[in-house]
């Protein structure tokens, strides 16, 4: 039974958005709760068989200032199709939405389909990307960053590359390793620090 | 109706670089963060409207074959935006520690009792003014090693999707009058008071069902705000 209560005030210093709170380390058997048994919102599979595209699986790491594995980070990507169009219907085979849970090692991977370009701020053509969100125990608040594929053309003319300093661009590139997979790796802090976004 | 996400909302969040929680000064990233257009990759996000949740997930004291020990509560609220209009068929999902304040989690090495009647885990969706509801344990508080004789007040943790890529997030919900609040540095990161009163529930009796649970409402407010200025303040 849900009661009647006040309505919020919806004006004044008192209104405003509820701060962020870091995941903590005890998020698995509620949010990737694979070995508890629990039901899994999402996983590693962004797409399924029978989707439209080129298969690829992304494989990473996400290490700390030390180089050491965070090994209790949760992943999560959206992505467009192939035809550069966000499914926000929740379509059995594809959603675009994937989340992992970081294993001991610090490594994750996706096994989805390489998105179209789609279109970006402007009028332009955003080059095909996966929008990547790092939740863990020592980030009060996501991270958020972008998987970029090696080599491709669009990459050359993409606005939100064209914003990264040219050096620290790299950061932001998913490099082929082997057929159908790219390699990403999650820098949070020091040497190779992969660039985050304020979004 | 297409909303709008002014990033000025994003001063209400903590700073990662909060010193003070031992955890971020090795995760932290270093280099400033590069402002981000809101293309397409950021105005959408995955719904979750219809599927993943079940009937009886949103009851936490339901989910084994016996009753968890520790005091039941509900927790209701709202889910708005930045105009205070509801959030409607979101997903919100939670986990906590039981009454004893220990977790599931196999890394979970606080000395304190498992409940075998307990998870800790739950999700429910809104409903189409933006409410949603859960009955579970009132959480334990417990210790971490953060710096001496550390304990975190009893919180919950919940995590919500909204509309889109950028209202996204991960937070943690208190309990009113915690006297462990001054001496938490994840409570404190959030240096705006206003902000961080933001994150305590308020008891309510109209949600305390007589005889058999107490209510707290906590009410969540995702970024983003109607593209089109409202003619009228929002009435309800
Ligand atoms: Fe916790």
């Amino acid at each position: 039974m849900i009661t009647e209560t006040q309505a919020p005030q919806v004006t004044g210093p008192d209104f405003g958005i509820t701060p962020s709170q870091t995941i903590g380390p005890f998020f698995a058997y509620a949010l990737t709760p694979r070995a508890y048994g629990g039901p899994e919102l999402a996983t590693e599979q962004v797409a399924g068989d029978g989707v439209e595209g080129e298969r690829i699986r992304i494989e990473g790491h996400v290490y700390d200032g030390d180089g050491v594995a965070v090994s209790d980070a949760m992943i999560e990507i959206w992505q467009a199709d192939a035809q550069g169009r966000f499914n926000t219907s929740g379509n059995a085979g594809f959603s675009g939405f994937g989340r992992a849970e970081a294993t001991a090692e610090g490594a994750f991977y996706f096994e989805t389909i390489r998105p179209g370009a789609l279109p970006g701020p402007g009028g332009g053509l955003q080059a095909p990307h996966l929008s990547v969100s790092v939740f863990a125990r020592g980030l009060l608040v996501q991270l958020a960053t972008r998987i970029y594929f090696e080599g491709d053309p669009g990459n050359a003319d993409d606005p939100v590359l064209a914003l990264v300093p040219a050096e620290r661009r790299d950061t932001l590139i998913a490099k082929r390793d082997g057929a159908g997979i790219f390699r990403f790796v999650i820098r949070l802090q020091g040497e190779g620090e992969t660039v985050f976004f304020a979004a | 109706m297409s909303l709008i996400y002014p990033r000025d909302s994003l001063k209400a969040h903590p700073l990662n670089a909060s010193p003070a929680y031992g955890s971020t000064q090795k995760r932290a990233p270093s280099k400033p963060l590069i402002l981000l257009p809101h293309t397409l990759s950021e105005t959408t996000g995955p719904v979750f409207g219809h599927v993943g949740v079940a009937a009886g997930d949103s009851d936490l004291t339901r989910q084994h074959d016996g009753e968890p020990l520790g005091e039941r509560i509900i927790v209701s609220g709202r889910v708005l935006d930045e105009d205070g209009r509801p959030v409607p068929h979101t997903l919100v999902e939670i986990w906590q520690a039981n009454a004893g304040g220990r977790y599931v989690h196999v890394r979970d090495q606080h000395p304190a009792p498992l409940d075998p009647n307990f998870t800790g885990a739950g999700r429910a969706l809104t409903d189409a003014e933006g409410r949603y509801r859960f009955v579970t344990i009132k959480p334990g508080a417990y210790p971490w090693r953060n710096h001496h004789n550390a304990w975190r007040p009893a919180h919950i943790h919940f995590s919500l999707f909204g509309p889109s890529f950028l209202s996204r997030v991960i937070t943690q919900m208190y309990f009113p009058g915690d006297p462990l609040f001054k001496y938490d540095p994840i409570f404190q990161s959030v240096t705006d008071e206003n902000a961080r009163e933001r994150l305590v529930s308020r008891f309510d009796l109209g949600t305390t069902e007589p005889e058999w649970a107490l209510g707290y409402q906590f009410d969540i407010v995702l970024r983003g705000r109607n593209a089109t200025p409202l003619e009228e303040p929002h009435d309800h």
